[in-house]
């Protein structure tokens, strides 16, 4: 998709972004120069824009630094065990469709110990959208080696460097049957706006990566300087290619980074598969829940 | 409150304990239920999967044990009552979302069908094995109630009985059945729904401004929002002080743990649950549960027919354990004989409430099948030897 | 009457397990006794005799599992040889005539067989071979009433083959009442 195409919103609102915030919870954990907090601009940006009722947004994190987002929005928010925030988010939209479900979480959280739900909530195309923060690295325990550590690059775990093949999150996405999926990194503040919102717009498992800078533990442990150095970084490297085929989007150490929107298409969500099914199969019989057929008729 | 009629099977049926669970689950007011596949428990999410559609209820089969125990959660969180469903190497991997569950005091059922153990060990055969890792199996300081079913019956009532519970006091109840028990197929009578009692959880609707959702009356239980009422309520399995907010002192670890424990605690008297016979005046005491009370009952037979003075205390209700009771037995029976299908596991409970007052008899069994009822009365006569 | 135990053996496919649910369910829902049906699981229950086992009593079941069953339904050679030695003293014992020869059948059990497949085939269905069974052994045994077993054949089997399954049970029941009436000792289990 050429990038004129894909028109980027200009003007963000400048409405205080407060009332997205627990501000008797502030102020919040994250290290100076962390990209956590950039991200959650976005994300607050991207729903004062949507158009979405707050009181039917719920947000899901696991554990980690990423996954004490939950706890810092003014939303419904649960912050559950650590790799488990899809399976959570998966009840709770089954029980009330009627809620926009966002997962919001660490690269380890959703890719290593919560891999296997990953894989499963884009295979049945769960209605979440699910907000991946890839600091390369475990923040939460001290910098350890996470499933998209580059090669080449040092953790606490990889002391002598990394030699493990990472995860290209975009195309394992893609493979498991996402229907939107993005890229971008906590310097393309617009673009990441932009993208967040399309994905809490899209029915189905939609999925947006985001780089984000650890400073206190991968930057400076690999020589990369702080999180402004980081940010630099992304900014003179990134290339952004909307539509761009996942399996060339691979991050190394420090090498360039695709970015852009990568996939957006429609297939049955597995809440309109199942209401399908059963009102095919079953007509009248079929009696779904109230709050599924509330979100049907509505 | 009564059942919702639409999900209530009346009349006399002829099933297995597991169907006969899976019923009552949907006679409670269960509409959501995660489960992965493992024997000998899956005939409960079977036929969970076949009548949910025509009650209004969500089935999914999650990819795996961990995944099912927390989907029920957010299930609870969105308004819905919820249960999963497992045998021993699945029940392993809940622990953390037992945890979980009793920490953000998220009302749910767990059903453990238990096989003989460890790891796979002889996945289609009973044991009881499970029932201090139901109690103790996730880390840290916590409470759960624990119930034991031991008939296709009491897999109906009990289940009923254990989503009541888990509402009324919002902690996780554990149904701890056994394959004996889940695959024995007996009359099991589904009354009608009007004489179904059904309690659901304590709502709070008051103002916004001045909810904390995790402040408490004398009871000790607080009440409950769902995601979406607007009430932007924070849940984490952190510390946390009455709003819900993480607080990392140990003043509020302090606060919290004590009241998560003293939550069942004061109302001790009101869950446990067991049922006695011929226990005055008795010389011997069996203490037994589930499918265990079954074997016992002829050995019972068989030792007062010999003259012997054997009374029967089954617990329904294991955890929490009545420990009152068990004091006062003590202090007048000569010996406590406690069969069960493990090495050795709620004998130790007994020991440490007989403090010493009485001889108790442990008999064990490694499990895949059940007791042998001559070595429950041989244990009642060993047990009355020397004392 | 006192705790009966029954055990049904065949190979897979015979239906045994259902005859042994409808006998149980006869017993319990429309005969008021107690039934606990025990269905065989593992290893146990891949080989090619399978087996359904059953207690029906006038008391509360307590011990589950049949220890050495009174009555036993046997319609293949390999359950005869498997479970025939397990008989209690003088039990009862019912053979599908054409199945199971009875060699070394031991003195004290009482014996009787039916040509059951013969007679499903003659209905037009041998898979109703296990309901020719069932009435046999409801003619007897006093384990069951004839109109409860009727009842819990109605509601068990696939709608549909109500009329067949019932020609079924009565030609079994017959054929077992006959035997009966000429059989040297009156009591049955
Ligand atoms: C079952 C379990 N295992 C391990 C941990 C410890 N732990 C907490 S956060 C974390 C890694 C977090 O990394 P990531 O998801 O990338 O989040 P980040 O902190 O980088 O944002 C680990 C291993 C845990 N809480 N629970
Ligand atoms: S450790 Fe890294 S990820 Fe965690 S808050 Fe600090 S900078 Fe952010
Ligand atoms: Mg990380």
């Amino acid at each position: 998709m050429p990038e004129e195409l894909y028109d980027i919103e200009t003007t963000i609102p400048s409405n205080p972004i407060e009332e997205f915030l627990r501000m008797d919870r502030m102020p919040h954990i994250w290290c100076p120069g962390c990209g956590i907090g950039t991200t959650v601009n976005c994300f607050v940006r991207a729903l004062q824009t949507s158009g979405l009722d707050l009181d039917k947004v719920a947000v899901v994190s696991g554990i980690g630094c990423t996954g004490r987002v939950a706890g810092y929005m003014n939303l419904d928010s649960f912050h559950t065990t650590h790799g488990r925030a899809i399976p959570f988010a998966t009840g709770l939209k089954l029980a009330n469709p009627e809620l926009k479900v966002v997962v919001y979480s660490g690269d380890g959280d959703l890719t290593a110990i919560g891999g296997n739900h990953f894989i499963h909530a884009a295979r049945r195309n769960m209605d979440l959208t699910v907000i991946l923060i890839n600091n390369m690295i475990y923040g939460m325990t001290g910098g350890q080696a996470a499933p998209t550590t580059p090669v080449g690059a040092t953790a606490s775990t990889t002391p002598h460097g990394n030699f493990e093949e990472t995860f290209n999150l975009p195309f394992l996405a893609e493979s498991c049957g996402a229907v939107y999926v993005a890229r971008w990194t906590a310097h393309h503040v617009r673009h990441l706006t932009k993208s967040i919102k399309e994905a809490l717009a899209k029915k189905g498992f939609s999925f947006v990566e985001i780089l984000a800078p650890c400073p206190t533990l991968y930057s400076r442990r690999n020589k990369l300087g702080d999180g402004l150095d980081q940010m630099e970084f992304y900014r003179d490297n990134s290339e952004i290619k909307n539509g761009a085929d996942t399996k060339t989007v691979t991050l190394d150490f420090q090498g360039k980074i695709t970015v852009g929107k990568f996939v957006d298409k429609e297939r049955p969500t597995y809440i309109e598969a199942m209401n399908q099914h059963y009102q095919k199969k079953y007509g009248e019989r079929y009696v779904p829940s109230d709050e599924m057929r509330k979100h049907f008729h509505a | 409150m009564h059942a919702d009629p639409i999900g209530v099977l009346t009349g006399a049926h002829f099933i297995d304990g597991d169907h006969a669970c899976s019923e009552g689950a949907i006679a409670a007011g269960c509409r959501f239920v995660a489960g992965y596949p493992i024997t000998p428990s899956t005939e409960v999410v079977e036929r969970i999967a076949e009548r949910f559609p025509f009650v209004g209820g969500v089935f999914i089969q999650m990819e795996d044990e961990i995944a099912s125990s927390i989907a029920i959660q957010g299930a609870v969180w969105g308004g819905k009552k919820a249960m999963t469903v497992t045998s021993g190497p699945g029940f392993s991997l809940m622990m953390e979302h037992i945890g979980l569950a009793a920490m953000t005091e998220t009302p749910c059922v767990f059903v453990d069908v238990q096989r003989a153990g460890p790891s796979t060990g002889l996945p289609t055969m009973p044991a009881q094995g499970d029932m201090m890792q139901a109690r103790w199996g996730s880390h840290g300081d916590y409470q759960i109630i624990a119930i034991v079913p031991n008939s296709p019956q009491e897999c109906f009532d009990l289940t009923i009985h254990a989503f009541n519970l888990s509402e009324r006091y919002r902690v996780p109840v554990m149904m701890m059945m056994d394959e004996c028990v889940g695959h024995m197929i007996e009359r099991v009578v589904i009354p009608s729904a009007d004489k179904i009692e059904v309690h659901n959880r304590k709502v709070y609707d008051g103002p916004k401004e001045s909810y904390r959702a995790f402040e408490t009356g004398r009871d000790l239980v607080p009440s409950m929002v769902k995601a979406g009422d607007g009430y932007r309520i924070h849940v984490t399995g952190l510390t946390h002080d009455e709003k819900g907010y993480p607080d990392m002192s140990v003043s509020a670890q302090g606060k919290l743990v004590q009241r998560l424990m003293d939550k069942i605690r004061i109302h001790t008297d009101d869950i446990v649950m067991y049922k006695e016979e011929d226990v005055e005046g008795a010389d011997v005491v069996v203490v037994s549960f589930g499918i265990t009370s079954r074997t016992a009952i002829p050995a019972i037979e068989q030792a007062k027919a010999k003259g012997l003075k054997v009374g029967h205390l089954r617990l329904v209700v294991v955890w929490p354990f009545p420990e009152k009771r068990i004091r006062e037995l003590a202090g007048k029976v000569k010996s406590i004989v406690v069969p069960e299908l493990n090495m050795g596991q709620i004998v130790y409970e007994v020991e440490r409430c007989a403090a010493g007052k009485c001889n108790v008899v442990s008999v064990p069994h490694a499990g895949g099948t059940v007791h042998q009822p001559k070595d429950i009365f041989a244990a009642i006569e060993k047990s009355l030897r020397g004392t | 009457m006192p705790r009966n135990e029954i055990k049904i053996g065949g190979f897979g496919g015979q239906g045994v397990i259902l005859s042994g649910y409808i006998l149980g369910r006869a017993a319990s829902i429309y005969d008021s006794k107690y039934a606990t049906m025990i269905q065989a699981f593992g290893p146990e229950a891949r080989g090619s005799a399978c087996s359904a086992q059953l207690i029906i009593s006038d008391e509360p079941i307590t011990y589950p599992y049949i220890v050495a069953p009174n009555v036993m339904v046997l319609m293949s050679q390999e359950a005869y040889s498997k479970f025939s030695p397990e008989l209690a003293p003088g039990g009862i014992l019912l053979t599908e005539e054409d199945l199971v020869a009875t060699h070394n059948l031991r003195a004290d059990v009482r014996h009787f067989s039916i040509p059951a497949t013969r007679i499903a085939e003659e209905l037009g269905k041998r898979l109703v071979l296990n309901i020719v069974m069932l009435g046999f052994a409801t003619a007897l045994t006093n384990l069951v009433g004839r109109d409860a077993a009727r009842n819990a054949v109605k509601v068990s089997v696939p709608k549909g083959t109500e009329e067949l399954n019932f020609a079924a049970f009565e030609k079994g029941y017959e054929y077992g009442l006959q035997l009966r009436e000429k059989a040297p000792e009156k009591t049955f289990a």
